[in-house]
């Protein structure tokens, strides 16, 4: 053959699968266009102008970091993943400015000041809203009701978590609202139809298992219901299914075996209905998670697979 | 390639991946390869200790000559693959580990005239001779372990044996040499089937192949229906997925059972032979014949892939010429599969006993990332271990942890970094942390 004193020595194995970290990143964000469409269909252009922003500022975010830390630069979509997701979780009217100092927060403090992807504990879109909700509560509050026009101005609401909300809707008149979004919300929480498309796209792709998002809701569900709640409404108000398939099943801050990822799902979605119901804040989906991330190096601690061959009685190997 | 329910829905972890097959040489009938002009030796092919030389240069040799013997109780010996002059020995780089070894030269006289063979009725032979002419015969695993045979067969009368295990997985992508074989050659398989029942007093076999090919399933199946054998011979087609020739594996898929923690096949009655491995042993009891060639597939991007019976010591380049050449801009040459195999430094560099195929590919190389922690390591791992946790340990040199991930444990088929988003060569790491365990363990 020819060029025979040129060959390449790498190590096995020489085939790798169809595989990488930006496929992974660009799918979910695929999947998170239906969301993103909803978004800026109930809540109008201006979300569209949010999600501009978020994303923008959040790789800049990144590339900036990485320069500082002398660290390659790779367009890997997870800055666009995390820019997006903190803006659909975002109420529909926040100011520009909030956008951009929560974002940067996102990347540069919860991401890239831990190592980057990978090495960060706590999902940078949650700890990023977790941050503008405390740091600015005031210009955070005004939530608005879906809009038909895209560009009128909104009308201030209560959501269907608040204190405050009442309405005159029979029990499926709500449940159909819920399910398809025409309620007030975050910007891309709202339609659980179109997350649950984009959710089938994830396991479709093989993005995610089921379990995660199965165990996270149905335990909202039976808990809710043990409490005396109404559990249809718990789970299809707030954020409870946008975080069961885009943000619990985070890789980096969740467990690493199914088991531990069902341990994980189930304390979450315990967590969102104490919070819910007992605590004095109208939604828990964002905390649960924050707080399951912190647990998350526990769990992998303890919940590992079974070798191959241990032998029980032999004890440690 | 069929998916399994339980592991598409995730209720069962994979054990496993789905490589692509490109089995591009399944339809290429064995051929004899070109005799080489001269051949270099590895003193050792196989695991364990190195054979010793008894020849020197100037020797006349034949085919079938013992040129170097048995080095110890684990150890096999060498024998001349052409009829010719030995050369001053020389130094290579061996093809299975990438350090020096010495290789004895044969400069080929074309003749190829073989050594006088004692061939025998194998049903007459004793236990203790069927062994000693498997040793003599230099049989090692030739599904690429390379482990010396007579050592896997010899086994103490308090360890018996109750169930033959013969491997015709053949999960590597590409590799076709051992399913020709099957469909070519069954009376050679099956004789080595009786023999391997005689020698271990067993009256239980199982033949497992990959179900992707069922025309070996059902020849296989054939021959050993009309041979009589003196026992219970199951054929059975497994599941098609990477690693299942993976003795371990295979065991766990056929028999139900694992292998305990450190232990080998045998501790639990149980041996494991490949097919061409069975072909050889029939050679060696009934014909006496030497092991001194085997099919080698040689596929990836060559003109025309095929599967030749090869000398042991013949340079690749002879055979990747025979095949066309190499096309495309190749720029890697494996010895062995895709998954598991070996980059050769040379395309010069000499076939030996375990070498089953010579793959001519494009290298595939990516920039490692760091860990997303996306669990498919774990998911796809057969041996039920967290490949990344041996990356990050080895990474921040925790080498004491590694034993409580049971590092050991591991068989470096590849399916980790196969799956990898990341691109990390988990199988490196996995590698020096062995290394450095051994260290550890050594120096404790």
């Amino acid at each position: 053959m020819e060029n025979t004193e040129r060959l390449i020595l790498s190590s096995a194995p020489h085939l790798r699968g169809r595989t990488s970290i930006a496929r992974d990143m660009y799918l979910v964000v695929l999947a998170l266009f239906l969301p993103t469409i909803g978004a800026v269909y109930f809540f109008g252009l201006y979300v569209l102008l949010m999600i501009v922003v978020g994303v923008a500022s959040s790789v800049l975010t990144e590339y900036v970091a990485k320069r500082m830390r002398r660290k390659p630069f790779y367009m890997d979509g997870s800055a666009v993943v995390t820019g997006l997701l903190f803006v659909l979780i975002l109420p529909p009217r926040t100011p520009l400015w909030i956008v951009v100092v929560g974002s940067i927060f996102s990347i540069a403090i919860v991401k890239e000041a831990f190592g980057g992807l990978g090495f960060n504990i706590f999902n940078p879109a949650l700890a990023g809203r977790a941050f503008v909700s405390v740091s600015f509560a005031g210009s955070l509050g005004r939530w608005i009701a879906p809009t038909t026009s895209w560009l009128a101005d909104a009308v201030t609401t209560p959501t269907p978590l608040s204190e405050g909300f009442a309405t005159t809707l029979t029990n499926p008149e709500l449940y159909k609202a819920l399910f398809f979004g025409n309620v007030a919300g975050s910007t891309g929480e709202t339609s659980v139809l179109l997350i649950l498309l984009g959710g089938a796209l994830l396991l479709a792709f093989g993005i995610i298992k089921w379990h995660i998002p199965v165990f996270y809701v149905a335990t909202v569900f039976l808990l809710s219901w043990a409490m005396g709640q109404d559990p249809i409404f718990h789970i299809l108000a707030g954020g409870l299914m946008l975080g069961a398939f885009f943000m619990a099943t985070d890789y980096v801050t969740g467990p690493l075996t199914t088991r531990g990822r069902i341990i994980f799902a189930v304390a979450a979605g315990v967590l969102v209905v104490l919070i819910r119901v007992l605590g004095n804040m109208p939604e828990g989906v964002n905390y649960s998670i924050l707080i399951m991330n912190a647990f998350t190096p526990l769990i992998d601690r303890y919940v590992r697979p079974r070798p191959y061959g241990l032998v029980k009685s032999k004890g440690r190997g | 390639m069929k998916l399994d329910l339980l592991e598409v829905l995730g209720v069962r972890r994979a054990e496993g991946v789905h490589p692509p097959g490109r089995k591009l040489a399944s339809e290429a009938a064995i051929e004899r390869a070109p005799l080489p002009e001269r051949v270099l030796l590895p003193i050792c092919q196989h695991i364990g200790a190195p054979a010793k030389p008894v020849v020197k240069a100037g020797d006349h040799v034949d085919v079938g000559q013992l040129i170097a013997e048995s080095g110890g109780g684990c150890s096999a010996p060498i024998h001349a693959s052409i009829s010719g002059e030995v050369k001053t020995s020389t130094t290579v780089i061996g093809p299975t580990n990438g350090l020096p070894v010495e290789a004895i030269v044969i400069e080929g006289d074309g003749q190829d005239s073989w050594v006088d063979l004692s061939p025998a009725d194998p049903d007459s032979l004793s236990r203790e001779d069927m062994l000693k002419r498997i040793a003599e015969a230099g049989i090692v695993g030739l599904g690429g372990a390379a482990f010396p045979t007579q050592v896997k067969l010899d086994r103490p009368p308090d360890s018996p044996v109750h169930t033959l295990l013969i491997n015709g997985a053949e999960c590597e992508p590409y590799i076709t040499s051992d399913d020709r074989l099957m469909l070519e050659q069954p009376d050679r398989i099956v004789a080595g089937i009786r023999i391997l029942m005689r020698l271990l007093s067993v009256d239980r076999a199982h033949v497992g192949i990959e179900d992707n090919k069922p025309r070996a399933v059902e020849t296989i199946r054939q021959a050993v229906a009309q041979a009589g054998l003196p026992g219970e011979v199951n054929v059975v087609a497994v599941h098609a997925k990477y690693p299942m020739g993976a003795e371990k594996t295979l065991i766990k898929a056929i028999l139900g059972v694992e292998v305990p923690e450190g232990g080998f096949p045998t501790d639990i009655g149980i041996v494991v032979q490949n097919v061409a491995t069975l072909a050889a042993i029939a050679d060696a009891v009934a014909d006496g014949r030497p092991l001194v060639e085997r099919v080698v597939t040689i596929a990836g991007l060559v003109a025309r892939p095929k599967n030749l019976v090869s000398r042991f010591g013949t340079p690749a380049s002879l055979l990747i010429d025979h095949c066309g050449g190499a096309v495309d801009n190749a720029d890697i040459v494996i010895f062995g599969g895709p998954m598991m195999g070996v980059a050769q430094a040379s395309a010069d560099a000499s076939l030996v006993k375990s070498t089953n195929c010579v793959l001519v590919e494009k290298a595939d190389v990516r920039t490692e990332r760091s860990c997303i922690r996306c669990g498919r390591c774990i998911g796809c791992c057969p041996m039920g271990l967290m490949p990344l946790m041996y990356v990050n340990l080895v990474k921040k040199s925790m080498i004491e942890d590694l034993a409580d991930y049971h590092l050991m444990t591991c068989v470096e088929c590849g399916a980790c970094s196969f799956d990898c988003p990341a691109n990390i060569p988990i199988v490196s790491y996995i590698k020096v942390g062995k290394t450095r365990l051994r260290q550890l363990a050594v120096s404790n």
